[in-house]
């Protein structure tokens, strides 16, 4: 039998983390839920900020809905601080913490 | 209510709706340049601790990112101002980045209004505001109440004539 490669299995959804290296990827952006900000409006800051899927943004902000809170991106500190001060501009309450 | 027309969100304002936008976002301003106070929690709510946890951390982030988060939010009440007719009702045409910024202008008007009504998880908007009438029809609290659902019900709109 020759040699068989191992299929590449793309995954439905590629997570943007899988292309930050494990080092930098200690920190995580953190938003939680408020009784104010429309679930349509965050599903499309999640869209609008990140690019990611409206699939991806909605279960992200049923999970904030629900969970109280949910991590929308992980990284290294700078990155996430910067993620945090975006969302902020967007009126969501995020915050940034170890993972 | 807008709608999406040649690549412009359009919607048309009475003009009791475009001097209501118009004091919605002058209180947005004044709270972010003359009443700017870190004690308010409507500013707590727009400029959040981003480490909950560790204070100096978060006044470290603020000394950084504040000063430009703040302009970013004073612009984007201008994007109301600015698109709104004068004393008179009108239509509103709006570009994608404009009808962006108005976006996250009515969010930030909806974030104080909310702060200062004590909107909670679970609030019926509906309730809230048939007991504020049964207290008292002429209240404060009433056409605060009515001018925040106003602003949720017009921010649905641009968004779902954005996304559309």
């Amino acid at each position: 039998m020759g040699g068989m490669a191992a299929p590449q299995v793309a995954p439905v959804e590629t997570p943007d983390t899988d292309d930050v290296p494990a080092a930098d990827r200690q920190w995580v952006t953190i938003v939680w839920d408020d009784p104010v900000n429309l679930m349509t409006y965050v599903t499309w800051v999640f869209q609008k900020l990140f690019g990611y899927s409206r699939e991806r943004a909605e279960q992200l902000m049923l999970d904030v809905h629900h969970k109280g809170r949910a991590v929308v991106s992980t990284g290294a500190r700078e990155r996430m601080e910067h993620d945090a001060s975006q969302l902020h501009a967007y009126g969501l309450w995020a915050t940034v913490d170890r993972s | 209510m807008f709608r999406r027309q040649a690549g412009r969100y359009v919607a048309t304002f009475a003009v009791d709706e475009v001097r209501v936008l118009r004091k919605v976002a002058n209180e947005v301003v004044g709270l972010l340049t003359d009443g700017f106070d870190h004690t308010d929690p409507v500013v707590g709510r727009l400029f959040p601790a981003v480490y909950p946890k560790d204070a100096a951390d978060s006044a470290e982030f603020r000394r950084y990112t504040e000063g430009d988060l703040k302009t970013a939010k004073i612009d984007q009440a201008g994007a109301i101002l600015a698109a709104l007719p004068d004393d008179a009702g009108g239509e509103v045409r709006l570009d994608a980045e404009a009808a962006e910024a108005w976006l996250r202008a009515l969010n930030d008007a909806r974030l104080a209004m909310g702060v200062r009504l004590e909107i909670k998880d679970g609030t019926d908007l509906g309730e809230e505001l048939d007991d504020a009438v049964t207290e008292d029809p002429g209240s404060s609290r009433v056409f605060q109440l009515s001018v925040y659902a106003y602003l949720g019900y017009l921010q649905e709109s641009l968004l779902n004539a954005l996304i559309d």
